[in-house]
């Protein structure tokens, strides 16, 4: 590769006054920014291979180590700044694609923040939720029609059969993330997580990794393009199977696990050999089409007795309605929706900023038009991709979904300084490494506290919006737009959101 | 024992549910309707909510009485009791729905219409003997001396429905149309009631006016229920007054719910239209689905309006449990949230139900043949200082009033 | 267990059952202990032996639908007639038999199990196919097959034996595009080759295995062994196991 022209993007500096010269810096760092020079008994830094992920400040006991971006900016013009000259830059260099990890990083995609929440005042009372009943348990399922209740001697009947439905103690899941993109111990601590919440983990398309086994009630499979790991046992094993077709942060496109990542923990859960790449194909290749995706559907349901749901998760794209209208008909039991601003392992830059559609506008298209042909019933809807807040969790659900996705939250709960450099296999924290050395940085038994914490304080917060707006159960919030007003948003983003402007 | 409360455990319900409504299976739209329904709101929506709120909100006083027997009863003790009332209420609405006060005309369609001038009444009139068979019509009999306010003119009309080959299904549903489509035609006509021997009084007043205004001590009826309004959108308009009715359901309300909007969203979803602006439409329109269409009983409904907790649920026995928690997963959308209590009847059949926790009031109370709900205790003492028994029902548990069988309507 | 059923052969007639009602008599014939079902009177029901864990010998008269044998881990099934698409789907053990063309997609992202086709197939035939450890999946196809012939292949065999073939080319473009594991042994030419793959020739160990499948081929279809055997074989092998290291930057 050619020799880089850029400068260094951040400053490191140690304060060799405090420096004791521990040399935990020097451990900390999966980037190689620090080493230890013996005959001087100091440490060198070498500033342009720091990502800023802050892992050697916060371990560093002395807390001499300071890390700023750094002053050096090019001449500043509203079309050129650093970020589009680096860019242009490392693909000169390189030829290559540019890319990056974790979700869109560009203002402008956010509706949430343009959402405000009401509450009762006079006409209805608020309710305490603390001391008052108030209610987040949520079924995700197909529901009939309409139930037929026949009275026998004064027992009532109920002659409809019932779907498969899943039952969370809280309208917050954990969305994919494979063996592969994440490690055991990540994945272990969130299906511990899962567990003790009453939630699920959706563990991706990596294989079922054998710790997980004793979570199996609280975990998702995975069915994707390329089949990791997918057999009858493990269709067997989850409580519900995902089929995904798409990613939000980069939809249409496949995705593939370079073969140094493919260590022998993950060939095992992935059922490949070691060193090889695992390739996701862009698209299913048993489904071309609507009615193939019904075809798959109805054999996962099949080859399980039709004993659990069967979620499908697409993109959010310009026509995710008339998408999702024909998924709701295809026999799936819920669909999962993941909006542009969705995390990712490893994405093209191009992908991961540019295509796909905000997961506030997809729901609220999406609900509408399920609504409106009369089908909203036939299936649950869970919204991820964008959420990073109870709130934000709260006004999808007000926009129409049953319950939502949550993944760079977790990983943030775990130590994620989201540096967006989890393609390089190096995470500092130990999340999105499968090297073994440091991925030990994560112990499932705390880190799943972390994770619960974090799930049972956006519960609260979700009761206490709740009880703000005077409504004890979650139900009624789901599709009740009318609990949303918009700030600076255009008559039609409003139209489209189905929500009014504050103040009226 | 003929007031009958339940203790929240459904299955210990004893008695055999009594299908008075119709077995039809899911009923479509006509196309007709359909359209309707995708047509902008004109009128209606213009005078029930003038400044375009998102919603009307309002607050009222509400009351019942039935006689088991059928026996007809003047009005005069409920309209005293409601003005009784009148703490509760502003003076800008009050209505009374009565059951049992056309003998004569028994088995007509009785419509109750009221018009914003003379061009609507032609225009009002004219679509009715065109869609139905009227057997005989005349002004509503009305007293407004004194009165210096605009009163509307009100017309009624006893009508058949002549269409070969309809059935009673067919024959609720045309009559269901032709009324949406009265009311959302921008004519200045509203139809605020049109089922067989009953009727609804109502406007824009305190109780004993509206009473006054409609001589509504001059009809005898064996089921009264009464309303008095307390909108916070004081450019009141008469046909915003409760008792709504849809077919020969009335319903009367009091409080907000917070649902609202997934309720409407629900609602419209299975074709049904929104007209009001109002919670108490989201009762009228989710009873008629739940009781005319899905055939549920007014126990499985008022378990559907206010379910017990999810906690309480993991507690009842298996078979119970199982009915609660697909009931609640199934009609999700139909949990009225936040507080209200509500009456509603129809024929031979009276139900009061307050949320689920109870934060609105209902007083139930019996004197012999004579069955009373009350948003105060105050209002049934007033009028009946002998009451055999005064029950507290409990928040999501229904008090269900029915006529002794064998008197029928 | 009932030992007397477990020996005896279950009848199914699959006229007018629909998809999941014949589907549901098959497990429970499983389940009452039958080792051996023939189905009767086939024509587009899908799914079947879906999933099935037991070893179980199946026999099928007539067209099944799309997805036979998806998930299937273990058992025999034997098509007395053509099958259509994704035939053996995912499948994990076992061996489906066609006597008969296929439709497109076969054996995808199988990662074990034997399909032996005793005509053509269609398109994408053992896309994503897989290897690990003891599993191995092969596909024999007697006669010839559609464009991307073993696409993505990460592992695995097929061996396309050009029967009957005219003009000794396979009428087939882009065969093993994307490939990076497995091998496609061939008789005859193909249109165009993906750029993942070199031809390269037969070593021992591939001659012993094409001898083995012509005989089994033979078994079930009957076939003049030697003849095919003396024809000239030759191997596409995926010049990496990482086709696609230098595609990113970083």
């Amino acid at each position: 590769m050619l020799r880089s022209r850029r400068l260094p993007e951040y400053n490191v500096r140690i304060d060799t006054d405090t420096c004791t010269v521990c040399k935990a810096c020097v451990i900390q760092c999966t980037f190689d920014v620090f080493s230890y020079m013996k005959i001087e008994n100091k440490i060198s830094i070498d500033e342009s291979k720091c990502v800023d992920c802050h892992r050697c400040m916060i371990y560093c006991p002395d807390k001499s180590i300071s890390i700023t971006p750094t002053p050096i900016q090019y001449r500043p013009n509203a079309s050129w700044n650093k970020e589009s000259i680096h860019n242009i830059m490392k693909q000169a260099e390189s030829g290559g694609i540019l890319l990056t990890s974790m979700g869109c990083d560009k203002p402008n995609y956010n509706y949430f923040d343009r959402l405000l929440i009401n509450a009762s005042q006079v006409t209805n009372p608020s309710i305490d939720p603390i001391r008052e009943p108030m209610e987040v348990k949520t079924y995700l399922g197909r529901k009939p029609d309409k139930l037929t209740i026949s009275d026998n001697n004064g027992d009532s009947i109920i002659e409809t059969s019932e779907s498969p439905q899943l039952l969370l103690e809280t309208p917050i899941m954990f969305s994919a993330m494979s063996l592969g993109s994440v490690n055991i111990n990540v994945q272990e601590s969130l299906a511990m997580a899962a567990a003790s919440s009453g939630t699920y983990q959706n563990i991706g398309e990596g294989g079922l990794h054998p710790r997980l086994k004793k979570y199996a009630k609280n975990l998702i499979v995975q069915v994707a393009s390329g089949r990791y790991g997918v057999h009858k046992k493990y269709l067997d094993t989850g409580a519900a199977v995902e089929i995904k077709i798409g990613q939000g942060a980069k939809p249409g496109i496949g995705g593939h696990l370079p073969g140094e990542k493919i260590t022998k923990e993950i060939s095992e859960a992935r059922r490949i050999p070691a060193g090889t790449d695992a390739i996701s194909p862009a698209p299913q290749h048993d489904i071309y089409s609507i009615e193939d995706l019904s075809q798959l559907i109805h054999a996962i349901k099949e080859a399980t007795e039709y004993s659990k749901p069967v979620i499908v998760k697409i993109a959010a794209v310009h026509n995710s309605a008339a998408i999702a209208s024909g998924i709701a008909r295809s026999g799936a039991d819920i669909i999962a929706i993941d909006g542009m601003r969705a995390s990712t392992g490893a994405a093209p830059l191009v992908m991961r900023d540019n295509v796909g559609i905000p997961i506030e506008m997809a729901i609220a298209s999406v609900d509408t038009r399920l609504n409106q042909e009369g089908i909203r019933d036939k299936i649950s809807i869970i919204a991820g991709g964008g959420i990073r807040s109870s709130s934000d969790a709260f006004k999808i659900i007000a926009l129409g979904a049953d319950a939502c996705y949550i993944s760079t939250v977790a990983l943030i709960a775990m130590g994620c300084t989201v540096c967006q450099k989890c393609h390089t296999g190096k995470c500092p924290w130990g999340l999105t490494t499968m090297n073994p050395s440091i991925s030990i940085r994560i112990n499932p038994k705390m880190e799943s506290k972390r994770v619960a914490n974090l799930v049972r304080a956006w519960t609260l917060e979700i009761k206490d919006m709740l009880g703000g707006m005077g409504i004890n159960s979650i139900e009624s919030l789901r599709g009740n737009r009318h609990q949303l007003r918009g700030v600076g948003l255009s008559e039609q983003e409003m139209e489209i959101l189905g929500v009014r402007p504050a103040g009226i | 024992m003929m007031i009958i409360t339940h203790n929240g455990h459904i299955i210990a319900i004893r008695y055999i549910y009594v299908f008075q409504f119709f077995n039809s299976s899911e009923i479509k739209l006509s196309e007709s309707a359909r359209q309707l329904v995708n047509k902008p709101l004109k009128s209606v929506q213009r005078q029930n909510n003038p400044y375009k709120d998102e919603k009307v909100i309002d607050s009222c006083s509400i009351f019942g009485m039935m006689d088991q027997n059928k026996k007809l009863f003047a009005g005069n003790d409920i309209i005293e009791a409601s003005a009784s009332m009148n703490q509760r209420a502003n003076g800008l609405g009050s209505g009374y729905a009565v059951y049992g006060l056309y003998p004569k005309y028994w088995n007509n369609y009785a419509f109750h219409i009221m018009y914003d001038d003379k061009e609507a009444l032609d225009w009002g009139s004219k679509f009715i003997e065109s869609n139905f068979d009227i057997i005989f019509d005349e002004e509503i009999p009305m007293d407004i001396h004194g009165i210096h306010k605009h009163v509307p003119i009100m017309r009624r009309y006893f009508t058949n429905i002549d269409l070969d080959n309809l059935d009673e299904i067919k024959e609720d549903e045309y009559l269901v149309n032709k009324c949406l489509e009265m009311n959302t035609s921008g004519k200045g006509a509203y139809v605020f009631s049109s089922g067989k021997n009953m009727g609804v009084f109502k406007g824009v007043g305190w109780p004993q006016e509206i009473a006054k205004i409609f001589r509504l001590d001059e009809y005898k009826g064996y089921l009264w229920l009464s309303h008095s309004r307390f909108p916070t959108n004081s450019r009141a308009w008469w046909g915003g007054a409760h008792p709504f009715a849809h077919l020969e359901s009335t319903v009367v309300h009091n409080g907000e719910i917070s649902s609202y909007g997934t309720n409407r969203r629900f609602l419209e979803m299975k074709g049904y239209r929104c007209t009001f602006q109002t919670d108490t439409e989201i009762f009228a329109l989710a009873l008629d689905y739940l009781q005319r269409k899905h055939q549920l009983p007014v126990e499985i409904i008022a378990k559907i309006f206010a379910p017990p907790l999810w906690k309480d649920i993991e507690k009842m026995s298996e078979s119970e449990r199982n009915l609660l928690r697909r009931l609640r997963i199934t009609y999700d959308k139909l949990l009225m949230n936040g507080p209200f209590s509500i009456i509603f009847a129809n024929h031979g059949l009276m139900v009061g139900l307050a949320d689920r926790l109870k934060l609105r009031p209902i007083i139930a109370a019996r004197r012999k043949d004579m069955l009373l709900l009350s948003s105060e205790e105050a209002a049934i003492i007033k009028i009946l200082p002998d009451i055999d028994d005064v029950h507290h029902p409990k928040g999501g548990e229904p008090v269900i009033a029915r006529c002794h069988e064998g008197f029928a309507s | 267990m009932n030992t007397k059923s477990s020996i005896s052969k279950f009848v199914v007639d699959a006229k007018n059952l629909a998809t999941r009602e014949l589907n549901e008599k098959i497990r429970e014939a499983i389940r009452d202990g039958h080792k051996q079902i023939d189905i009767q009177n086939v024509s587009g029901q899908r799914y079947i032996a879906a999933g099935i864990q037991e070893l179980i010998d199946i026999e099928i008269f007539g067209v099944p639908g799309n997805d036979l044998g998806v998930f299937m881990d273990g058992s025999k099934v034997v098509v007395h007639g053509n099958a259509q698409d994704a035939t053996g789907n995912t499948m994990n053990s076992g061996e489906i038999i066609i006597h008969g063309d296929v439709g497109d997609i076969t054996g995808m992202s199988a990662r074990g199990g034997k399909i032996f086709i005793q005509k053509n197939a269609g398109y994408r035939t053992g896309v994503h196919l897989k290897e690990y450890q003891g599993l191995r999946p092969i596909i024999v196809i007697g006669g010839t097959a559609q464009d991307f012939l073993g696409e993505y292949m990460a592992g695995g065999v097929i061996i396309m034996l050009g029967l009957n073939l005219k003009g000794g080319i396979h009428n087939a473009d882009y065969v093993g595009t994307g490939m990076h594991g497995g091998s496609i042994i061939l008789s005859g030419d193909v249109r165009g080759i993906g750029r993942e793959v070199e031809v390269q020739q037969l070593d021992q160990e591939d001659n012993r295995l094409v001898e083995h499948s012509v005989q089994e081929y033979s078994k079930h279809f009957g076939c003049k062994v030697d003849e095919i055997l003396g024809s000239k074989f030759k191997k596409l092998k995926p010049v990496s196991t990482r086709p696609y290291g230098n595609l990113y930057s970083y």
